[in-house]
């Protein structure tokens, strides 16, 4: 049955009853989002500062207020080479990434026309991510190794006579596997901010006489610094917490610093990993810091 | 005081896989004159203007500016500056680096560009926003902006595509007179594309009237709208009826026009080919009302709206086979008489306010 409600006419329908303080409302909506970042965030950073001011021997932890696990960490020369070499893994894998990254997002959004084709391939590049990092690493196994298929390839087509060695297990099968893992975290961020750029300044720009590297630097790669900068961030993030890619590829013959945290606790010295963690976290925040300085993103998020 | 280039468009066709959008056109517009292309939104009008900037090949025909043949010429070299319609300006760069970009594109150094670049926005008004980036200012003064960049190229034409379409209607108005302003002290050729017929009344010595690809009529504003060369040019320019029917009868110079319904209209004329069908417009504002008709000058009908619009007052009349036969009266004259909708009404013209409108080829 329906009812029918002359307007103005009879009782009124009843006002919610339910009032709060305008500010209560806001700090409650607030609420769950600080419970999850302080329970899975906060809570464990505090702990993993507090641990690292802690003692240890072989067998326990023992809480305390020294600065030896810091120290001892920062004074060491090994620490400092797997600092080194960490970053330089960072640097590597960074420009390649973008460099790749950028053509990639480059041609995706100015030389595929119709959106539908875009839309395709760059789902097509999103493929590979389907199956899990491990597998993607380890496949490159079967491709660098000594009787691995470029290696064979080139010894049937007579160009070297021996395996090359370094394919695998080197540096060199580090940054190609990270390259491989992550030029997909460059290429959404640069795509998405290509994608905004009205294409009509392409051709004022054309108008105005530039030719097409000029449009390129003048134009296009001023407004991609924003989406280039959150995938440096992207990048360099995983690059710098990354063990597992450099311990696979390098066949343990290379070092990074998560690596480093790892060993230490497999030998169950937690309170120097702590320290080595929160030197990592200071440093990756200052590389942040510095992008987000360089380079304004917030029109982007 | 600038060199103003003639452009000549002969025969110009573009082709995008199977369709069409422009057939064929030429047209020329005379050095240092105000042209606007009119249009309904897909008539080929900014398809034009972009062949003519470069911005769009060519598929058959040449463009040729001041008898120099630019067909096939990059957009720079043309001497035509462009205005896009969303202004297109840099939005990283600052007022002064989006007006000397052509300049740094072409390699003056960084004193001298910005020097002149202050200058053109002196002239725009705009020197005080020098430092400030396009999205800090209003629609007009971004206007302005692009008009600077544009102008900053010292072109020989410059074509505007849609550059009120923006703005509020009040702006409008008002960077109207300013374009008009700035041709007539420039003196270089403007090419301006609308779809508002008061704008290219207002500001065009050439108004090119184009309808599916096609030119339908280029003359000046006041041809176009006293004479308008076919219906859908007096439709589109408006304050015309449209009667269309076939022709019955030629004599004494002048024709007869039988609507499908039955009534039969006159026109004068000289020659028609009898049974052909055949268009006339009258104009709203020369219907008269209550005056009897001279035979085939008028009709009855009844009111079937009545819009009070201040100084006039428009009737629809519905009548002798005619739908939304317009009127336009002056306020004046229809409260001395005044009539309600569902009346029958009188309505007459005279035999030289009708225009016999010809077929498009």
């Amino acid at each position: 049955m329906t009812t029918v409600r002359f307007i103005g006419v009879g009782e009124p329908k009843p006002k919610r009853s339910l009032r709060l303080p305008l500010k209560l409302v806001s700090y409650i909506q607030a609420t769950p989002l600080t419970l999850i970042l302080g329970a899975f965030l906060l809570l464990p950073l505090l702990m993993i500062v507090t641990v690292s001011f802690w003692d240890y021997d072989f067998a326990q932890m023992y809480p305390d207020f020294v600065t030896f696990n810091y120290t001892e960490t920062l004074g060491s020369w090994v620490t400092w080479k797997t600092y080194l070499n960490t970053l330089k893994f960072a640097f590597l894998v960074w420009a390649i990434t973008l460099f790749i990254g950028f053509w990639v997002a480059y041609f995706l959004a100015f030389h595929i026309r119709t959106a539908a084709m875009q839309m395709v391939l760059f789902l097509v590049c999103t493929v590979p991510f389907l199956t899990s990092n491990i597998i993607r690493m380890i496949s490159w196994i079967p491709v660098l190794g000594r009787n691995g298929l470029i290696n064979s390839g080139l010894i049937h087509a007579g160009l070297v006579s021996e395996p090359v060695e370094w394919l695998l297990y080197s540096d060199f099968a580090v940054v190609l596997a990270m390259v491989h893992l992550y030029t997909l975290f460059m290429v959404t961020p640069i795509f998405n901010t290509l994608m905004r750029i009205d294409k009509s300044l392409v051709e004022a720009a054309r108008d105005a006489g530039a030719s097409s590297v000029q449009v390129l630097t003048n134009v296009i790669l001023p407004l991609a610094k924003p989406g280039m900068a959150i995938g440096t961030i992207f990048v360099v993030t995983l690059v710098m917490a990354d063990f597992s890619t450099v311990q696979v590829m390098s066949g343990g013959q290379s070092a990074s610093v998560a690596l480093m945290m790892k060993n230490q606790m497999s030998l169950l010295q937690y309170p120097a990993a702590a320290a080595n963690a929160v030197v990592l976290l200071v440093l990756v925040l200052l590389m942040v810091a510095g992008i987000l300085r360089i380079v304004d993103i917030r029109k982007e998020l | 005081m600038t060199k103003a280039a003639e452009i000549d468009i002969a025969s110009v066709s573009k082709v995008y896989g199977t369709t069409t959008a422009v057939h064929s056109i030429s047209l020329k517009i005379p050095a240092g004159s105000y042209c606007c292309l009119l249009g309904p939104s897909g008539c080929g009008k900014t398809t034009t203007l972009r062949m003519i900037a470069g911005h769009e090949t060519i598929t058959s025909g040449d463009v040729l500016l001041g008898n120099k043949n630019v067909t096939d010429l990059a957009p720079a070299e043309r001497g035509t500056a462009m205005m896009f319609q969303s202004y297109a300006l840099f939005p990283h760069l600052d007022l002064v680096d989006n007006v000397a970009f052509s300049l740094k594109m072409k390699g003056v150094d960084k004193e001298t560009r910005r020097a002149k670049a202050l200058d053109m926005l002196k002239l725009m008004q705009l020197d005080a926003y020098a430092t400030r980036r396009p999205a800090q200012l209003s629609g007009g003064q971004q206007q302005r902006v692009a008009l600077a960049r544009a102008l900053i190229t010292d072109p020989e034409a410059l074509l505007l595509d849609e550059p009120l379409s923006a703005l509020d209607p009040f702006l409008k108005v008002r960077m109207r007179a300013e374009l008009k302003k700035l041709q007539t002290s420039l003196g270089i050729t403007f090419v301006h594309v609308t779809h508002s017929q008061e704008e290219a009344m207002a500001l065009a010595d050439l108004v090119v009237v184009m309808n599916d690809g096609r030119i339908e009529q280029a003359a000046p504003p006041r041809t176009v709208f006293e004479r308008p060369a076919t219906a859908f040019v007096a439709r589109f320019m408006g304050d015309h009826n449209v009667i269309s029917g076939r022709v019955t009868e030629v004599s004494e110079g002048r024709l007869t026009l039988a609507v499908a319904a039955g009534a039969s209209f006159s026109a004068p004329a000289d020659t028609a080919e009898i049974g052909a069908p055949a268009d006339i417009a009258i104009r709203t504002d020369r219907v008269q009302v209550g005056v009897d008709a001279a035979d085939g000058y008028g009709f009855t009908g009844t009111i079937n709206n009545i819009e009070y619009r201040g100084s006039s007052v428009k009737l629809a009349v519905n009548g002798a086979g005619i739908e939304d036969f317009t009127a336009i009266l002056s306020d004046k004259v229809f409260f001395a008489n005044p009539v309600k909708v569902g009346e029958a009404i009188q309505l007459s013209w005279n035999a030289e306010d009708v225009i016999v409108l010809g077929r498009p080829s």
